[in-house]
């Protein structure tokens, strides 16, 4: 056979440019068409110990469906992902493709690895294209009831698959609109919210009840809810915001990452006044922090109108733990990047802010991340006049459940203690995953651990055996 | 969707709704709020519960116009529905025997303040309550409070009806002469919530307000209504509502409840404007 002739590198995917999606909220890429994802997929080598399958977290048959692509059946490719991923049309979009799949492909050695969220994403919206899911044949009812806590990406996975096993699954959402940090953290640019909308659909058509504006903690506790369900699903994600802790924190203009985000994204203030909840617009916007959510934080700035929209991080660029191409998507659009910088308190006037005060920091040994840490340079202060300053330096799991179920062990951070082989906690009949377990990951880990919670609860509610 | 069941207006300003809420009412207690959204377009607002109905599985909502979304509120009517209506959300009053007590509620305010002052009289303290409005048209529940309260004390800040004065003035004659207060609690506009606290620190005179900052979530996820306090910065969605008076530092948080002042009259402006093309259409 005739050796493979090997495209060096992956088949891009059109997008808008720079200087026209600053103004919209419209997603970026385009996606493949397909004949490209057809390309694309024919630049694999189908190993024989094939590395991205392992590289990801949910073990997706990813030489199987790109396999599939290349020989144009993208119904067989689609069904085969969702054999163990229900969301590819998020994931393919959300994932950090670099440091998973795509990380460890054989290609990557001389050339740019397989596509493989790019071929996801596609066979994801190939089938939206061909109209809504058929509802897949369900066994008959178990008569188990499970509640599910949270309807982000590990609480619509958990709910997905106990629905297909014949259980009576509940999601409790606190939020008016279901998805969790895919509705009111992640950007319309980044993940269209119509997909969002479309696998909360899929999830519901598969008889699992929804129940909108319910604060579990303060609504129902957990043992409330233990005397009308069997088992219970924690998936509340990682909902509290952290702060600096630093002088002029609360003037008007400084706003959380998930505040900004929340406001912008769920409660769509980028169209105030026709939507009513308003948000800060600034002709200088800073956003503290390298990492997704930073990224999201100030390309939405400039979506609003920012001239300059300036990230502030305290490492330096190979530090940040942002997604290669949000990093490369905010670079296209101009943000600013100040780097090694640390702010130490912000200054205003009439209660608004107006100026960040920084200190230049030099990188010294790594610390306990394996990242090189920043030291501060003494008496280096400087100044940033800003209209808006944005917080994206973290979050942990809300304290709410917790408080009001005393026999729930949290670790340090507010991190529910799960056994990672089941993701139980350490109530009975009570699991947990996502976010809420690890403190705050991605997307994709947050489905993993919920396939593994899926199993374990189904595993409980046949046998009763914690 | 959650259907008023009720009408009532109150006031020039204010306005009740009794609102179906089945899955508030089962917890509700008093001291604690809900989050509202009139419409899809409408802003999360934070309302506290000023009275609920086990058995009716209702919520009742004392609303002042203030801006666009409560004045759509107040425009609302019996058979409507609000989109959203989440909760109880908070934490509820301490309420025990302390002994004597005093409740003040000012404009709006009179309403939360009014379950509170109930509840602490069915513990058996002694419930003195000072309720005040700029005038006679924008007071309330006059009778309600008689009802639950030992001693009452009603004005208006231009003398319209009763006694003419702020509420801290007969305040601070019930410290001067009653020295069995042992607790107040102060619910109203932020600065007569800061000038109860002026008034009663003199005295050591442990003193709760329920604060009202501006809101999303309410469940602690988005820190915008984050106020300062000597112990630092507190979420009021899941650290209050009600905080120690003599900890906040007031002038942050009204500067921060200003913070929209502009886009708030441009929503109004709007707002009005369409409601006016309607009619004229």
């Amino acid at each position: 056979m005739a050796k493979k002739t090997i495209i060096p590198k992956k088949t891009p995917m059109s997008e808008q440019s720079a200087e026209e999606r600053i103004h919209n909220y419209n997603e970026v890429p385009f996606g493949y068409t397909e004949e490209q994802a057809i390309g694309e997929a024919k630049r694999c080598l189908e190993c024989a110990k094939p590395l991205c399958m392992a590289g990801c977290p949910v073990n997706i048959n990813i030489p199987g469906f790109i396999k599939l692509v290349a020989e144009g059946d993208f119904r067989g490719a689609v069904n085969l992902i969702k054999e163990t991923n229900a969301l590819p049309a998020i994931t393919g979009r959300v994932c950090p493709q670099e440091t998973q799949c795509e990380g460890v492909c054989a290609l990557c050695k001389k050339f740019e690895p397989v596509g493989v969220g790019r071929l996801e994403r596609f066979v994801a919206d190939w089938e939206a294209a061909q109209g809504a899911l058929p509802v897949p044949p369900l066994p008959p009812a178990t008569g188990k009831k499970v509640a599910v806590v949270g309807s982000g990406p590990a609480g619509l996975t958990v709910a997905a698959d106990l629905a297909r096993l014949g259980h009576h699954v509940t999601i409790f959402e606190a939020l008016h609109e279901a998805g969790g940090v895919l509705v009111y953290g992640i950007p319309e640019f980044r993940l269209p919210k119509a997909i969002v909308k479309r696998e909360v659909e899929y999830v519901c058509s598969l008889g699992v009840k929804l129940v909108k504006d319910f604060v579990v903690g303060n609504a129902a506790t957990l043992d409330e809810l233990m005397e009308e369900f069997d088992a219970i699903f924690l998936g509340t994600g990682a909902g509290l915001p952290w702060f600096l802790g630093i002088p002029g924190e609360n003037l008007g203009g400084v706003y959380s990452a998930n505040e900004y985000l929340t406001r912008s994204n769920l409660m769509k203030a980028y169209r105030f006044p026709e939507y009513d909840t308003p948000i800060a617009r600034g002709q200088r916007v800073i956003t503290i922090g390298g990492g997704n959510v930073a990224m999201d934080s100030a390309r939405t700035a400039l979506r609003l109108g920012a001239k300059e929209s300036i990230i502030v991080y305290r490492r330096s660029r190979d530090e940040m733990p942002a997604r290669a191409e949000e990093i490369h998507h905010a670079e296209q659009e101009g943000i600013i990047f100040n780097l090694l910088t640390t702010p130490v308190a912000f200054h205003g006037t009439n209660g608004r802010v107006g100026e960040v005060e920084c200190l230049r920091n030099e990188l010294g040994e790594p610390d306990a991340s394996g990242r090189r840490r920043p030291v501060p340079i003494k008496d280096s202060n400087f100044r940033i006049a800003t209209d808006i300053v944005v917080i994206a330096v973290g979050q942990s799991p809300s304290p709410l459940i917790p408080k009001t179920t005393p026999d729930l062990k949290v670790a340090k951070g507010g991190v529910v203690t799960v056994d990672e082989k089941t993701m139980k906690t350490s109530k009975k009949g009570v699991f947990a995953g996502g976010d809420v377990a690890t403190g705050g990951a991605t997307v994709i880990l947050a489905m993993g651990q919920a396939k593994i919670a899926s199993k374990a609860i189904d595993e409980y509610l046949k046998t009763g055996v914690w | 969707m959650y259907k008023i069941l009720k009408k009532q207006v109150l006031s020039d300003l204010v306005t009740l709704m009794e609102v179906s809420a089945p899955q508030v009412t089962r917890k509700a207690q008093a001291g604690q709020f809900v989050i509202v959204r009139a419409y899809e377009e409408s802003e999360r607002i934070p309302l506290t519960i000023a009275d609920f109905d086990r058995a009716a599985e209702s919520v009742t909502l004392v609303i002042q116009q203030v801006g666009k979304s409560t004045m759509q509120m107040c425009q609302m009517n019996a058979g409507d529905e609000f989109a959203t209506v989440a909760g109880p959300l908070g934490h509820p009053t301490e309420i025990e025997n302390y002994g004597t007590v005093v409740c003040v509620g000012g404009g709006v305010g009179i309403a939360p303040v009014y379950p509170i002052a109930r509840a602490l009289k069915e513990a058996g303290n002694h419930v003195i309550s000072i309720i005040g409005a700029r005038n006679q048209s924008l007071l309330f529940w006059e009778d309600k409070m008689r009802a639950v309260s030992d001693e009452l004390i009603v004005c208006t800040d231009d003398g319209s009806y009763k006694r003419k004065a702020l509420v801290t003035e007969p305040l601070k004659e019930f410290l001067e002469t009653r020295k069995e207060i042992r607790h107040i609690w102060a619910i109203g506009p932020a600065i007569m919530m800061k000038f109860v606290a002026t008034t009663t620190k003199p005295y050591d005179a442990p003193t709760t307000v329920s604060l009202n900052t501006i809101m999303i979530d309410g469940t602690g996820m988005c820190g915008g209504c984050r106020v300062l306090t000597t112990d630092g910065a507190q979420f009021v969605c899941v650290d209050g509502p009600e905080f120690d008076a003599h900890k906040v530092d007031w002038d942050v948080m009204m500067q921060r409840m200003q913070f929209y002042r502009e886009e708030e009259k441009l929503a109004v402006e709007q707002w009005k404007h369409q409601c006016q093309l309607a009619m004229v259409g």
